[in-house]
């Protein structure tokens, strides 16, 4: 992404002012350039304040350690000696890595699908399931794990009664080893239709043409969705990725409200964001909350940036 | 280049393409005769998957008119015999003093504070990097681009610490101003605008006397309306969903937003007594707050539903 975007940005140093820019008046050129930074200043004021210097303000806390015995005092890497040697944290961790793992193959195969058999479709039933699907998006992740936590709950669900009809006992979603499956349905419906609509709109800007020369080659539709259109929109779908990644990496909200109602299966630490928000509010310890956060941050910054890495031929970022 | 390049014909109905080439429509037309079986199982998958994902809403419409008991006793997915929604907001508007409307207050106080601001921010700044070549820019883009990677939610606690300092913790300004950060629509704006904003047409504004700002507002600005409008929604969406900034800055029950709020119920009708059960106020509360995105959605489709993808577009 940086480098792709960034090119042009940077006047090439052999003609640093393009033919029309008037070369002899500096003072026009200077003028223009004091123009160029009034217009950015508003967002780089509030970049520094509320990016910049929280993540200094965040590294810079995570190096003292305070006690009540003590005080306040510099100990250096040793809240992160601490972060990476204890294992509430490197369980959540890795609990984030499996939700990643599972979750946005999941999500993004859902979202693909469902983008394919619109793009082939033209009828009103498709355009209503397109705005259906989305839906969940409107619906702000709170009150999206909310309705969930309901419809899990075993005493309001309705799951009780839909395995009564076949006789069955009624799964419990909330106990330790089926609420991992429970909260990836939760993200899953939150979120794939925001991902169909990304994907939907890539296929439409594929020129039909090349279908058309692909169905005279013989080829039938799933050859000319998975062979021609999966490939053509692998940009959107890096994008997608990208931000699902991201997201994961950071899960807090969902764990956080099933957490009402399944206290057995979250605990306190369930994710390194949790992890952080309860040492920092349920127990004061700001330094090595901002250790664990500031690490968090650090290992979700590089995970993006290696998998841009990796997939920088299929997204073009050369 | 031409991958973050993003669409210009935007408000355009999906099924029709600028270029004039042939709609898949036209095209799915004329396949229709032989493609009737796949086209039955098509739609079959289709209304599967959009049952799924609209089951649980069905469930909140219909929970929304059950008091508690018909919660415990009635059929999830049907409605009780006993219709008690207004019964539900009229609960809304007595419990604990009506605080849940000024909750919702709170939510929208937020998001378009927040949402417009950073919107406003975000266009000036893409403007900028767009259409000015100062010393810098590709530095300071990189870096603004470098970020969009950071997870915001790592900002959280040490931005809680700092507001505490400066006196702003448990105001709405603790929510507001760390919401005006995006700079991932300064990063759509600059896209946008590099392609949508003709150099000459500019530099003709310049040539007939009009100032940089009056070149901004008279004819940059109205080429932007698609972008600005994608930006906006987004950066409203977020504010409006955000959970962990308001859950760490505000402890004033009367400051919270609904999110925020409606978790709080929650968590104390598991586990408190039957007092502080407020089963039927979480679920009517719940469905009168998703109904003003859900709606904007719906009438701001021809939008959202090209500029969600600006920015990744091939």
């Amino acid at each position: 992404m940086t480098m792709q975007t960034t090119l042009p940005a940077q006047p090439a140093p052999a003609a640093p002012a393009r033919g029309n820019r008037p070369s002899g008046g500096s003072s026009l050129e200077r003028r223009r350039q004091r123009w160029g930074w009034l217009f950015v200043t508003p967002f780089l004021v509030v970049f520094a304040l509320f990016l910049v210097f929280p993540l200094f303000y965040a590294f810079g806390m995570s190096l003292f350690t305070s006690t009540l015995a003590t005080g306040t005092r510099f100990t250096g890497a040793e809240n992160y000696v601490k972060a990476f040697t204890d294992p509430l944290f490197l369980e959540g961790l890795l609990r984030v890595a499996a939700y990643a793992i599972v979750m946005i193959p999941v999500q993004l195969i859902v979202a693909t699908a469902a983008a394919l058999v619109l793009d082939t479709l033209a009828t009103r039933l498709a355009k209503a399931s397109r705005l259906l699907i989305f839906a969940p998006y409107a619906i702000p992740v709170v009150i999206g794990a909310l309705m969930w936590s309901f419809l899990y709950s075993p005493r309001f669900g309705p799951s009780a009664t839909l395995f009564d009809v076949v006789g069955l006992p009624s799964p419990d979603f909330l106990a330790a080893d089926t609420v991992f499956g429970s909260l990836v349905n939760v993200v899953t419906w939150q979120w794939s239709g925001y991902y169909m609509v990304v994907i939907y709109a890539a296929l439409r800007s594929i020129d039909p043409a090349i279908y058309e020369a692909a169905r005279i080659d013989g080829a039938n539709g799933w050859q000319t969705a998975l062979r021609i259109k999966v490939p053509l929109i692998s940009s959107s779908m890096v994008m997608a990725i990208t931000f699902a990644l991201i997201g994961t990496l950071q899960f807090f909200t969902e764990p956080v409200v099933l957490r009402n109602i399944a206290q057995g299966a979250i605990d306190a630490a369930y994710t390194p964001n949790m992890y952080a928000y309860s040492l920092a509010f349920s127990y004061s310890q700001f330094n090595y909350a901002s250790a664990i956060a500031f690490s968090l941050g650090i290992l979700v910054f590089a995970g993006s940036y290696v998998f841009l890495f990796l997939t920088r031929k299929q997204s073009g970022l050369k | 280049m031409s991958v973050f390049a993003p669409r210009t014909d935007l408000r355009d109905e999906p099924a029709t393409t600028a270029t004039g080439v042939p709609s898949h429509a036209d095209r799915s037309a004329g396949d229709r005769r032989r493609r009737g079986g796949r086209r039955i199982g098509s739609h079959a998958f289709l209304v599967i998957l959009a049952i799924y994902f609209v089951i649980p809403i069905w469930w909140l419409v219909v929970a929304a008119t059950k008091n508690t008991s018909g919660l415990f006793g009635s059929p999830a997915f049907w409605f009780d015999d006993h219709f008690a929604l207004f019964e539900n907001i009229a609960g809304l508007f007595t419990h604990q003093g009506g605080i849940y409307w000024r909750w919702l207050g709170n939510s929208f106080l937020y998001a378009f504070a927040g949402g417009l601001g950073a919107t406003a921010l975000a266009i000036l700044a893409g403007y900028g990097f767009a259409k000015y070549r100062f010393r810098g820019r590709g530095a300071v883009f990189t870096v603004i681009l470098g970020s969009v990677m950071v997870p915001l939610t790592a900002l959280v606690i040490p931005t809680f610490m700092l507001l505490s300092q400066y006196g702003i913790i448990n105001t709405p300004w603790a929510v507001i101003l760390p919401s005006l950060l995006s700079p991932f629509g300064v990063y759509l704006m600059r896209v946008y605008t590099q392609d949508a904003v003709p150099d000459e047409m500019l530099e003709a504004a310049r040539i007939d006397g009009a100032g940089e700002l009056r070149t901004f507002f008279q004819v940059a600005l109205p080429l932007l309306k698609p972008a600005i409008v994608t930006v906006l929604l987004l950066s409203v969406v977020g504010t409006w969903n955000n959970f962990f900034l308001p859950l760490a800055v505000l402890t004033d029950p009367q400051l919270l937003p609904v999110t925020v709020g409606l978790n709080r119920w929650t968590a104390l009708s598991n586990a408190g007594a039957g007092g502080e059960q407020v089963w039927n106020l979480i679920t009517s509360g719940a469905f009168v707050s998703v109904l003003p995105l859900i709606l904007s959605f719906l009438f701001l489709q021809r939008y959202w539903q090209g500029g969600l993808s600006i920015g990744s577009i091939k």
